[in-house]
């Protein structure tokens, strides 16, 4: 673990979280018509900030599943309906992709990192 | 982690399947409708399907269909003493089907289906793109 965040930093969580939101967010979607199903969301800030100290310096839990429990929240909607559903399909939409886009930007780090690491390995 | 972890392929493949089980209600009901019988007990009821929510953790739930459950529309009667179906009143009874709510339904079905589609074609490139990380 310790080596892993010497070398991605936050990055190693962020794709844990990222994926995570992924669920979660895909959840809603797959009960867009249940009858009182009620929408929930990941706070990904809060989520990383437990899950690695943050920014205020101290030794994060390391747990990503934890932490994205921990900041799971239910989603206030716009306007409720009749049935008790709280998901609104445009906004769990936007967010999933959003969070898809994300997903891939934290991807492209990774990426970069271990081309660098290569580098340095390779010695060219 | 606990045994029974879904995955956003669960949730969307068995959110695909849950719909459907909807759209072949759907279209029983409008295959149906207009059908008369001789008896208000005899005729066809529209049929709709129950949808539950399902999952072990907070956040991260699929749906399933319940069970499938008889409208409470009731079927038309309406005179017509020349049908050979016609009761002794000279009354049919015919199918209990919102013809214009059931086609509502099955656009959002569809529409519904392809959200899941989508969801399960992000998801897919997201993880194979994460398989291609070194390259």
């Amino acid at each position: 673990m310790a080596l892993t965040d010497q070398l991605f930093g936050i990055h190693g969580a962020s794709l844990a979280l990222r994926s995570q939101r992924l669920a979660t967010l895909a959840s809603n979607i797959a009960n867009a018509s249940t009858p009182n199903y009620k929408a929930r969301d990941i706070d990904f800030g809060k989520a990383l900030d437990l899950a690695t100290g943050g920014a205020t310096g101290e030794n994060g839990t390391g747990d990503v599943s934890q932490a994205a429990t921990a900041a799971t929240a239910y989603r206030v909607p716009t306007q409720t309906s009749l049935d008790g559903n709280t998901v609104e399909l445009s906004t769990e939409q936007t967010a999933f992709a959003e969070n898809a886009v994300q997903y891939r930007t934290t991807l492209s780090f990774l990426q970069d990192r271990l081309g660098t690491v290569m580098q340095a390995i390779k010695g060219e | 982690m606990t045994p029974m972890t879904l995955s956003v392929f669960d949730i969307a493949g068995r959110a695909m399947s849950a719909q459907l089980v909807r759209l072949n209600t759907t279209a029983s009901n409008l295959a149906n409708a207009g059908t008369l019988s001789s008896s208000k007990e005899g005729a066809f009821r529209a049929i709709k399907p129950v949808f539950q929510a399902v999952g072990e953790k907070p956040g991260v739930a699929t749906v399933k269909v319940n069970s499938v459950v008889a409208s409470t529309t009731e079927p038309t009667r309406r005179h017509d003493p020349t049908n050979p179906l016609a009761d002794k009143n000279g009354d049919v009874w015919e199918a209990g089907v919102d013809g214009p709510a059931e086609m509502v339904e099955m656009l959002e079905t569809a529409r519904q289906y392809q959200n899941n589609v989508q969801v399960l074609q992000t998801a897919k490139q997201l993880t194979l793109d994460t398989l291609r990380l070194d390259k």
